[in-house]
């Protein structure tokens, strides 16, 4: 890896440009983009905060109610309801959109807890003709999922690299041909003064790297299916699981049992979960996405499951053990006190 | 075996995980999130954890164990602090720590620690678990100045099954802290935790007034007879026997009765003392039964003589000598070192 700074004129840092350049191709490529169209950014959250400060100026701003908290700490930001399954309903889309000429939307192409896929390409059909523009958080989606997003008519797309197994440090804003981002940091002019600050070479050559990486989305999907009906079995519940929704997710509620002590079970068997979102102190709490979904209580009973690219029967059935055990205990406790 | 310990960040529950770690135990460690400490602290960007977790995670790190935080908040505003403000509206003076091992500590970080797989749970209090012939049995630290137990009534019997309590056989504080530092603990020169963790400054007016205010609203100090003798600022300002705060005329009396309903304090001259205390919510560690036991009636307190009754769910105190009893406050019966249980005084 070159140790120069792309920015730089002398050779090191022009080789440290070519190392830049070309993963933005790469990131072009896979996202049916052009490379002038790609800004490198330090990841989603970022590019989550350019697009909504770039393109949501002078806008009504739409998000869904589940969508990740980069996007719903918006200031002024509208929200908009999804049904119990995590979608959004169309007619809701429509009559925000009427009720708020030329906004800005933000969806995610699938949800990070529940994998839920939204109907980007209603969506974007639907914004288009109302003049509105349509802003897609693909870190999820990415890999998992992938559709031309672009080319169905949405504004910019947003993605990170650790969620596709590239370093953590890295994402980018990938935005339609014509459209003008004004930096939210200027600094050296970057990125084609849309995003000051020298870019984070290693994480951004990661990420490019670790692009298309096959993806076996049947055997993952049915993995994931095998867990959840186990879980089913047991007594939880999951949840967004009658929508479309990607290969490797599956959000288990288990009614009476708080995320937390779930959690903390399943890592002391050496499965790592997750709940909720996490403060900076570590403590959870309860998940937006579920209560939006209406699961009240549950919304804080509930773990997120998603399997790995590589996951095996094995760990499977290292999963499937830990969590009977887990619900065992839990059913004494309720003979106990019964 | 897997062991929970509840690790406030302190000196005393750190070294406690530390001993666990040490005794060959998986030890997991949580942290209870009782209160957001920016919204506490009113910092503008404050994080809603304090000092004390972050010092947790690096004595856990540390020691190489898990750690988690656990929030708590809804049922500590609950069970603790909208309590506390509650119990000073009817006139009482509550004593939270005793509320939050109750219901926090020993009720469900406790619950969850089973949950979760623990075989059992250490926490940092100066108290002692010892086995008897009839089960665990409580008995006081050996330093008589650190001891906890009277904080600790309200823990069951099933509840002191599960638990250990390795800082209760220690001589002092400072045996405490020489074991943190041989640990290499960051901990180990950390000051004590104050009173009241919830009113960092000492004034716990602010959160009753939060809670409820019509326990600050002014009203009458009324003599034993009915004569008005001033005014006062609040009910929630006075605790039987105060002798502070009292208007000019009734200089050299102490606070008799709080009266919630009409907000009067009635104050009288020291020294008449009742020997019959009625308490409410009783945890008996052993056998309910008529006893002769000594009862401490406040944290601080000289042990009393007394004959103690069961009653329900509650217990008559006949005390050989009249003492003054805070209703709010426990009194906690004692056999020797050992705590036969208490009740929280009406």
């Amino acid at each position: 890896m070159a140790a120069g700074n792309p920015s730089s004129i002398h050779a090191a840092g022009r080789d440290a440009r070519k190392i830049l350049e070309s993963a933005r191709e790469t990131v072009a490529g896979y996202c049916h983009a052009r490379p002038a169209d790609v800004i490198f950014t330090s990841g989603a959250t970022e590019a989550n905060a350019l697009a909504l400060h770039a393109l949501g100026k002078g806008r009504p701003i739409l998000i869904g109610a589940t969508e990740h908290d980069s996007i719903r700490t918006a200031p002024g930001a509208i929200t908009l309801p999804v049904r119990p399954d995590g979608t959004l309903a169309p007619e809701t889309l429509e009559a925000a959109l009427v009720a708020h000429p030329g906004a800005l939307v933000a969806l995610m192409a699938a949800n990070n807890e529940t994998g839920v896929l939204h109907d980007i390409e209603f969506a974007a059909k639907t914004c288009t003709a109302q003049g509105a523009l349509l802003h897609i958080d693909a870190v999820q989606a990415i890999g998992r999922n992938n559709r031309d997003w672009l080319g169905m008519g949405a504004t910019s797309i947003s993605l990170s690299g650790h969620k596709f197994g590239g370093p953590m440090g890295a994402g980018a804003l990938i935005i339609r041909q014509g459209i003008e981002i004004e930096a939210l940091t200027k600094g050296g002019g970057q990125e084609q003064g849309r995003r000051g600050g020298t870019q984070a070479l290693p994480a951004i050559a990661g990420l490019a790297a670790a692009l298309g990486e096959p993806y076996e989305a049947g055997k993952i999907a049915t993995f994931r299916d095998e867990i959840e009906t186990f879980c089913i079995n047991l007594g939880a519940i999951a949840a967004g699981s009658t929508a479309p929704r990607l290969p490797n997710t599956t959000n288990l509620a288990l009614p009476g049992i708080r995320a937390e002590t779930q959690l903390i079970a399943l890592d002391m068997e050496g499965i790592a979960v997750s709940a909720g979102s996490a403060c900076s102190s570590g403590k959870l709490a309860a998940s937006h996405v579920l209560t939006a979904m209406g699961y009240g209580d549950l919304a804080g009973q509930a773990i997120r499951v998603s399997l790995p690219w590589n996951v095996t029967a094995e760990a499977v059935e290292k999963f499937t053990t830990a969590y009977a055990a887990m619900v065992k205990r839990a059913l004494r406790k309720a003979e106990h006190s019964a | 075996m897997k062991i929970a310990v509840a690790m406030s960040g302190g000196v005393d529950s750190s070294v406690v995980a530390g001993l666990m770690a040490r005794a060959g135990h998986e030890v997991i460690g949580i942290t209870l999130q009782l209160y957001d400490h920016g919204a506490a602290t009113a910092r503008k960007g404050a994080c809603c954890a304090g000092q004390d977790i972050y010092d947790a995670k690096r004595v856990a790190d540390r020691l190489g164990i898990a750690h988690y935080v656990v929030d708590s908040e809804a049922r500590f505003k609950k069970s603790v602090m909208s309590a506390f403000a509650d119990s000073y509206a009817a006139g009482e003076t509550p004593v939270p720590c005793i509320a939050c091992n109750q219901h926090l500590k020993f009720g469900d970080l406790l619950e969850m620690a089973r949950d979760f797989g623990a075989e059992a749970m250490a926490t940092g209090h100066y108290v002692r678990r010892i086995d008897g012939p009839n089960g665990a049995e409580m008995h006081q630290a050996v330093d008589e100045n650190r001891d906890q137990s009277w904080f600790l009534f309200a823990t069951t019997r099933a509840q002191l099954d599960f638990c250990r309590f390795p800082l209760g056989g220690y001589a002092s504080k400072a045996e405490v802290r020489a074991v943190a530092l041989e640990m290499g603990l960051a901990v180990a020169e950390k000051a004590d935790s104050q009173d009241i963790c919830f009113v960092p400054s000492g004034s716990y007016a602010g959160i009753v007034e939060k809670f409820r205010p019509d326990a600050l609203e002014s009203g009458e100090v009324v003599a034993e007879d009915g004569r008005v003798l001033g005014a006062h600022q609040g009910i929630a300002r006075y605790t039987i026997g105060q002798a502070k705060r009292l208007p000019d005329a009734a200089a050299h009396m102490v606070v008799k009765k709080i009266e919630p309903g009409t907000r009067r304090i009635v104050v009288g001259p020291r020294g008449t003392q009742s020997k019959i205390v009625t308490l409410r919510d009783v945890n008996w560690l052993v056998e309910p039964r008529e006893i002769r036991a000594t009862a401490k009636l406040r944290a601080r307190d000289t042990l009393h003589p007394a004959a103690i009754t069961p009653n329900g769910t509650g217990a008559t105190l006949t005390l050989d000598e009249p003492a003054l009893a805070a209703p709010g406050q426990a009194a906690v019966f004692y056999d020797g070192t050992r705590i036969l249980g208490g009740g929280f005084i009406i």
